[in-house]
């Protein structure tokens, strides 16, 4: 490598490469499109939060007292629609995988960059359909559009919503082409399968998923359309149609979808894990395969969410023994990740914390979720707020804490300059804190058989407790989300800059300034050595590693 | 508020026991789970701490142990699996000779109506010990039918049956609540279930009634001109209605299916669908002519006539009990 240990003389980068409002809305790179998904799904996030917030006020007492019980049902919707598919499917893929994906396998840029622009146009324009549906009156479905409601009974925007969703879902699914080529055809030199970093096989097994799940929902959401609007009969039993199908079609896609938002996550983890025990990820081959095994499997358990929808026994105890088989490699993932921590060197700067809160929160997301998988078990629990508390483990304790913990870890590089550590840690064991606040409580409430989406409980006052806790929670987790926004806008002005490789961490995307030039490398590495190369980093002389051949 | 702070839910029915043990088995295998790995995390980190001068040993992996900690998991998972669905087949197969409550739901309301012919609202009167069965369908959207100290629930969907039993062990109000979101009143869609000492019960049920609800299908069946075609004797134009519930029926296209509740339900619905081998497609449907309590007592009826003898003649005629606890707030929707 050419350049210095030196990002302050006014080396040109992929930030000051270009000036003007032009360079960024018209740009190809795939680090400026990467800024440009941050942006949106930030926005996204702190819509979908605020809506969260007002859910969490209004259960504070038992009354429908804040807001109406339509009023509250539309909350509930749009938190769900714009947290799932405008934050949390396209958050780390489109944010950290767009920015990372061609860096790590040391290419210039994804396969297709032009596409990767239409990406977040069609993002955006889905998005801004979203928000106009939303500000024209929303929808009252509940993210899963269930049928007959959604098609014969309600009088809100869902064809509006569901054709948001519809171009919204193109962008996934072009994001998902875009790393698939490119990692089957752009990886440097040596950059073999085996020596792959595990975000990049994580990314791999997300957009399998993108690209043969999406559709589904896609034609799912016509067939929405077309039912509601021309009365055309597939999901109705009264003209003629199954509700049951609808239910089929939309779980087909939207349980995968889970993985979409865990899967980069769980990349994320293996990176971290690493670099802050300065270790070869243990068992690297079976972490990388049990991605694709999740990806896979993730395809046949869709009915799990159908067991008392009126499925016959047969099909239940098919569906609840593949949903346990999915379980298996989700768990290596935990316990090869543990191991790595054994005679490692740790660390505990903030991506770390990060780390051991996903470790956390994910192992008790996937033991409850092994809970809903037993059938018996499943019939009490299932629309209560059990179900609520277990994806919000998930999809919040894990997807959303790796994403924090991979915008800490890699911010140096994207921004070139260092976020305040100590105010880092702070976020971080608030967010744990508020989390577990906000959500644990829901787990006694879903058993005690608190049905979800209820506006009002004002004849279950017994449930009053535990919802003032989980209300509580959900301020401090607020606050814990705040933070990392605002320090991490503080640095990008006062921050102070960013070395190369501050973490001293393997991969490629460190083997280049912070923030990198535009085509990523000054000259085309080669690789060879394998991924997670930390002997080498830490042996004595770390400046005379070779990087480039 | 602390007053009133439960942190179990109430066991009252025979299925409670099943769900509450292996929940509580989960509970202790997720807890040791979550020990042994919040343990070995907590522990690696703090033994392994970064010190000035000492390296990290590099591990390339074990193969043996990635096959252990596959293979053990997967054998727990197994047996809860194989638990889960055994407590499942339980609450999901009605015994015989239970009890049968027919039970309309609609945007935003229960409508339960015994075999013997009582109606009710949001409320549902039950004896200790006593199996019962209901039979369920929705007048609009899915609904869900959720008690939770029974630990049962089971959707409701339009357009068919779905079914649902329990054996309630206590008396006691318990909560009614629609599990699956119908729109605005979804929380206000609550009731309750009454379960009442078996004496009361029947001094409760001595209120009165209508007649049995097969009592009730028998007159439709005879106001809507059912019997012209299906006659008692082979000599009519549909089938022999005696004796043909709970049996496997053959089909003109060949197929057999059995004779349950959805079945009959079809066949007044949609008669068109699963014609009987040997008679000519003359049925008209009744679709949109007959309400979905009509469709239930003409159930009854052709259920009725499976056993030989009189309808269940139970109870006396009597007016129907006032329907009790009317505690929609929504207007009425069809």
């Amino acid at each position: 490598m050419a350049t210095p240990n030196d990002p302050q003389g006014g080396r040109e980068n992929y930030l000051n490469k270009h000036y003007g409002v032009w360079s960024w809305l018209l740009t190809t790179d795939h680090k400026r499109i990467a800024l440009l998904y941050l942006l949106s799904i930030t926005f996204f996030f702190f819509i979908g939060g605020f809506f969260a917030l007002l859910i969490r006020l209004e259960l504070l007492t038992p009354a429908s007292d804040l807001v109406q019980a339509d009023t509250y049902n539309k909350l509930f919707t749009m938190h769900g629609m714009v947290m799932v598919f405008f934050f949390l499917i396209p958050s780390i893929p489109a944010v950290l995988g767009n920015f990372l994906v061609p860096m790590m396998i040391g290419a210039k840029d994804l396969a297709f960059p032009r596409v990767n622009l239409l990406s977040w146009y069609l993002y955006i324009i889905g998005g801004v359909m979203m928000l106009h549906c939303m500000l024209t009156g929303g929808v009252d479905t509940g993210w899963t559009f269930y049928t007959p409601f959604s098609t014969a009974f309600t009088n809100t925007k869902i064809v509006e919503a569901g054709l948001a969703i519809f171009v919204a879902g193109f962008s996934s699914i072009l994001t998902g082409l875009n790393f698939v080529v490119t990692i089957h055809r752009m990886r440097a030199p040596g950059m073999t399968w085996s020596r792959l970093p595990l975000f990049i096989w994580a990314h791999y097994a997300t957009s399998i998923i993108q690209i043969l799940g999406t559709p589904v929902v896609a034609i799912t959401i016509v067939l929405v359309a077309v039912e509601r609007t021309l009365h055309l009969g597939i999901f109705d039993p009264k003209l003629g149609g199954d509700p049951l199908l609808f239910q089929h079609l939309f779980w087909f896609y939207s349980h995968p979808a889970v993985y979409i938002m865990i899967l980069p996550s769980m990349g994320i983890m293996s990176e971290i894990i690493a670099c802050f025990s300065r270790k070869r990820i243990f068992g690297y081959h079976f972490v990388a395969l049990s991605s694709i095994a999740i990806a896979v499997f993730g395809f046949l358990v869709w009915a799990h969410h159908m067991f008392v929808a009126g499925i016959s026994l047969y099909a239940a105890l098919i569906f609840s023994v593949l949903s346990y088989a999915v379980a298996v490699p989700s768990a290596v993932k935990v316990f090869n990740w543990t191991a790595t921590l054994y005679k490692g060197s740790i660390r505990y700067e903030a991506p770390m914390l990060y780390a051991f809160g996903f470790l956390g929160l994910f192992t008790m997301g996937g033991l409850t979720g092994l809970f809903l998988a037993a059938l018996g078990i499943n019939v009490h629990v299932t629309d209560t707020y059990f179900v609520v508390a277990h994806f919000h483990y998930i999809m919040v304790g894990g997807a959303v804490m790796g994403y924090l913990g991979g915008m800490h870890f890699w911010w140096p590089k994207i921004s070139g300059k260092l976020y305040p550590e100590g105010w880092a840690r702070l976020a971080a064991l608030i967010v744990f804190i508020g989390f577990n606040l906000t959500f644990f409580p829901q787990f006694v409430l879903g058993y005690l058989g608190m049905p979800r989406r209820y506006a009002d409980y004002s004849h279950m006052p017994e449930f009053q407790v535990l919802n003032v806790l989980s209300t509580a929670g959900s301020t401090v987790l607020g606050i814990g989300y705040l933070l990392p926004m605002l320090y991490f806008l503080w640095s990008m002005r006062y921050g102070k800059p960013a070395p190369d490789n501050p973490w001293n961490a393997a991969g490629l995307e460190w083997k280049t300034a912070s923030p990198p030039p535009t085509f990523n490398f000054e000259e085309e590495p080669v690789v060879t050595w394998e991924a997670y190369n930390y002997e080498e980093l830490d042996a004595p002389h770390p400046e005379e590693v070779p990087v480039v051949r | 508020m602390l007053d009133n702070f439960p942190l179990w839910p109430e066991r009252a029915s025979t299925l409670a026991g099943g769900v509450d043990a292996l929940f509580i088995f989960l509970l202790i295998v997720s807890g040791l789970m979550t020990l042994l790995i919040f343990t070995a995390v907590v522990y690696f980190a703090a033994r392994y701490r970064r010190k000035p001068g000492v390296l990290a040993v590099q591990i390339e992996g074990s193969t043996p142990l990635e096959l252990t900690w596959s293979i053990i998991p997967l054998f727990v998972f197994m047996v809860i699996f194989l638990w889960g669905a055994v407590v499942y087949f339980k609450g999901r197969t009605p015994p015989r000779d239970s009890t049968e409550v027919y039970v309309v739901a609609k945007q935003w309301m229960w409508k339960l109506e015994h075999a013997e012919g009582q109606r009710e609202i949001n409320e549902l009167h039950v004896p200790v010990g006593r199996d019962v069965k209901l039979i369920m369908t929705s007048q609009d959207v899915i609904h869900s039918f959720f008690v939770p100290a029974f630990r049962m629930k089971q959707d409701v969907l339009p357009g068919r049956y779905t079914m649902a039993w329990f054996r309630a062990t206590k008396p006691g109000t318990y909560h009614l609540f629609c599990a699956e979101y119908c729109g605005t009143q979804h929380s206000g869609m609550i009731g309750s279930i009454v379960v009442m000492e078996p004496a009361q019960y029947e001094a409760w049920m001595g209120g009165g009634s209508g007649g049995p609800l097969s009592a009730t299908g028998e007159k439709i069946f005879a106001e809507l001109g059912c019997a012209t075609c299906h006659r008692t004797d082979a000599q009519g134009r549909g089938p022999n209605l005696q004796g043909v519930f709970g049996k496997p029926v053959q089909l003109e296209d060949g197929r057999t299916v059995m004779a349950d509740e959805n079945y009959i339900r079809e066949c007044v619905l949609d008669p068109g669908a699963k014609r009987v081998k040997g008679f000519q497609p003359i049925m008209p449907t009744f679709q949109g002519l007959v309400s979905e309590e009509q469709v239930n007592a003409l159930v009854a009826y052709v259920k009725s006539l499976a056993t030989p003898g009189p309808a269940g003649a139970s109870s006396a005629a009597a007016p129907v009990p006032p329907s009790k606890a009317q505690q929609t707030k929504g207007s009425q929707v069809n």
